[in-house]
């Protein structure tokens, strides 16, 4: 028997038949489209007029605009046609977009900061529970730890916290410390939280490197240390980005600790989208806007991640 | 060669100033550091955050969990009051309600998640043309913010504006404005459970795409010879050898779900009334809103309580399923 040989299908003998597969893609791709249908209609409110967005019935045909980022990215204030009717004649695309509507741009709104926070934050807590994670997973790869386990459940059970829950004593810890509000709080929790995945998903990684290449190394007599910068790092290169992206992505959506503990210097994108107001009420295309660029990065990850989706989701332990 | 070294010398390795093969244990100390101090001082940082990020405010809250605290009113003298905000919380008629809407929002919810899940992972197993196109697709939802995902199914579910209502009216005929998937009690709790599936079905299908094909094809094989029908097969083979990949994805979606905060915070607030005020929702109206820090930290223990718990049942599931 050709195990090898058949493995790409479960069912080798028992191939599906065409008309099978026809009807099982069939399927799959109207769910698809169906999953896909919400996400599309948000890009495309990006692009509609305030009325437009708001029509009733909802159009599907509609002329495109930039107001929705022009909004998204200015504040503005509105004026009696008089007093536009005196102004000089407008000098960028997005000064004649906002007259058009009988206001002037006051000044930027605050997305790109709270951009910057995301960025920041994001970044900054990637690094951190990448590095930390790194050192620990290769420890707990290659040495004997006492209760190893019992470590390694102690560090997965504090991904599994309820944020609510633990919000109320990290909020009266951080306001005793100074730290709420502040992008270097957040860091620090969003590391705290990320270096959970990060140990799980390294170890699985670095337990797949055989060990005989830094046996070799010591051999030829480097330290543990430079084994590991010289020898397992290099390997461990593959895993080691796709945890950084696992972990990016996690505090770049997340919402809970955000809302809770930031109300204005170190809030992040996802606390900021809902209320951006306009005038009357919510500005959807703006919202959309920010929806859109916000989702951009993860949907261009997504694709990249694909082969270690699994691995990312399930801590490491189920492999594709 | 190597087995004469360790024969001959043992011990000696200790011995300092007696140069040994590179390969023992000795060495290595001799070189840097020894690997007992390095596993120590690698996994120490890790240990330290967490415990300064996680433990430490545990336990300020088990602690904080048996006074009176109330941030907003932080003049009062903090007394220490025993069990008695536990004794509140399960004497509360509405914490019972809460704990109730959150169960049959987590069982609706992890049901409707696996069938449709499950459903797609056997779909999909059929490798038709183009499938790791689609299948990537239907991936995108669950890496979304859940919040961003509250906030523009908002907008898709308004009955006036929103594509949604006229979607259903087009297939069923019932006047888009007459009815809001958010704003009637008889629906709200549907349209979240609705939501979360179109966001975490994908999840629970990835988990039943690698149970299925963790399934060796001999067995099918031998199946085939013994000529089992389809439908055999699957009883027989293809469910039993998924179970512990769907237990898996069952128990993860439950947690989380318990634990859901974010996207029904965006999408309903826990409204119409209170229908879909979960647990969660209601810990931070206690603790953010009413400030009662006391008694929230005790139904913060209560939530952590049952988390943790399933949280060891995950990892145990985790070890089987690693096993095969």
């Amino acid at each position: 028997m050709t195990a090898a040989a058949t493995r790409s299908t479960a069912h080798s003998i028992v191939e599906a038949s065409p008309r099978a597969k026809a009807f099982a893609g069939g399927l799959v791709i109207l769910y698809a489209v169906i999953t896909i249908l919400p996400l599309l209609w948000i890009v495309a409110t990006a692009f509609k007029s305030q009325s437009d967005a708001i029509a009733y019935p909802p159009k599907v045909i509609f002329e495109p605009t930039l107001e929705g980022y022009v909004n998204l990215f200015t504040v503005r204030t509105r004026q009696t046609p008089d007093f536009i009717a005196k102004l000089p004649p407008p000098e960028t695309w997005y000064d004649k977009l906002v007259r058009k509507r009988d206001m002037v741009i006051a000044g930027p709104s605050k997305v790109v900061p709270r951009f910057v926070n995301s960025l920041i934050i994001g970044f900054g807590s990637t690094f951190l529970a990448v590095f930390l994670g790194t050192l620990a997973a290769y420890a707990f790869s290659r040495f004997r730890i006492p209760l190893a386990d019992d470590l390694l459940f102690f560090i997965l059970s504090t991904r599994m916290m309820p944020p609510v829950a633990v919000a109320i004593p990290i909020y009266l810890m951080y306001r005793q410390l100074n730290l709420t509000d502040t992008r270097l709080g957040m860091i620090l929790l969003y590391t705290a939280v990320n270096v959970s995945l990060a140990v799980w998903l390294l170890k699985g990684f670095i337990d797949e490197i055989p060990r005989e290449y830094e046996e070799a190394a010591l051999v030829d007599g480097y330290t543990r240390l430079q084994a590991l910068r010289k020898v397992v790092l290099p390997q461990a290169v593959t895993g080691i980005a796709a945890t950084a992206i696992f972990c990016l992505i996690f505090s770049w959506n997340e919402y809970a600790f955000a809302v809770l503990l930031t109300s204005g210097e170190a809030q992040t994108m996802p606390p900021f989208i809902p209320f951006i107001i306009g005038e009357g009420g919510q500005d959807w295309p703006a919202v959309a806007a920010a929806t859109t660029l916000f989702v951009v990065p993860i949907v261009m990850f997504t694709v990249l991640l694909r082969k270690h989706l699994l691995r990312g989701i399930t801590f490491g332990a189920v492999r594709k | 060669m190597d087995t004469m070294t360790t024969i001959l010398q043992p011990d000696h390795a200790t011995i300092p100033g007696v140069s040994t093969p590179a390969k023992s244990r000795a060495a290595r100390r001799v070189h840097g550091l020894s690997d007992r101090a390095i596993a120590w001082l690698f996994v120490a940082p890790t240990i330290a955050l967490l415990l300064a990020i996680n433990i430490f405010p545990l336990i300020w809250m088990i602690r904080l969990s048996f006074t009176n605290l109330n941030l907003s009113m932080s003049y009062l003298p903090l007394r220490f009051v025993g069990l008695d905000n536990f004794r509140d919380i399960l004497a509360d008629e509405d914490v019972w309600f809460r704990l109730q809407t959150t169960a049959q929002f987590v069982i609706s919810s992890v049901t409707l998640q696996v069938v449709v899940g499950f459903g797609l992972a056997l779909l999909i197993n059929r490798q038709f043309r183009g499938h790791s196109f689609w299948t990537t697709i239907i991936l995108l939802p669950m890496m979304l913010s859940p919040a961003v995902v509250g906030n523009f199914w908002t907008l898709l579910l308004q009955p006036q504006i929103g594509p949604f209502n006229h979607l259903i009216s087009l297939f069923t005929g019932v006047p888009p404005s007459s009815f809001s998937m958010t704003g009637q009690v008889s629906l709200a709790p549907w349209t979240i459970v609705l939501v979360d599936t179109w966001m975490w079905a994908p999840y629970v299908m990835l988990i039943c795409l690698a149970g299925l094909r963790s399934i060796p094809d001999y067995i099918y094989e031998a199946a085939e010879v013994d000529r089992a029908s389809a439908w055999r097969q699957f009883w027989s083979i293809t469910l039993p050898m998924t179970v512990p990949f769907l237990m898996l994805a069952v128990l993860f979606r439950a947690i989380e779900n318990f634990k859901m905060f974010d996207m029904v915070n965006l999408l309903t607030s826990g409204g119409p009334g209170s229908t879909t005020e979960l647990v969660s929702i209601s810990l931070k109206r206690a603790a953010f809103e009413k400030w009662r820090t006391g008694y929230s930290s005790a139904l913060a223990i209560i939530l952590f309580v049952t988390v943790f718990g399933a949280a060891n049942i995950y990892v145990k599931t985790l070890n089987k399923v690693k096993q095969r």
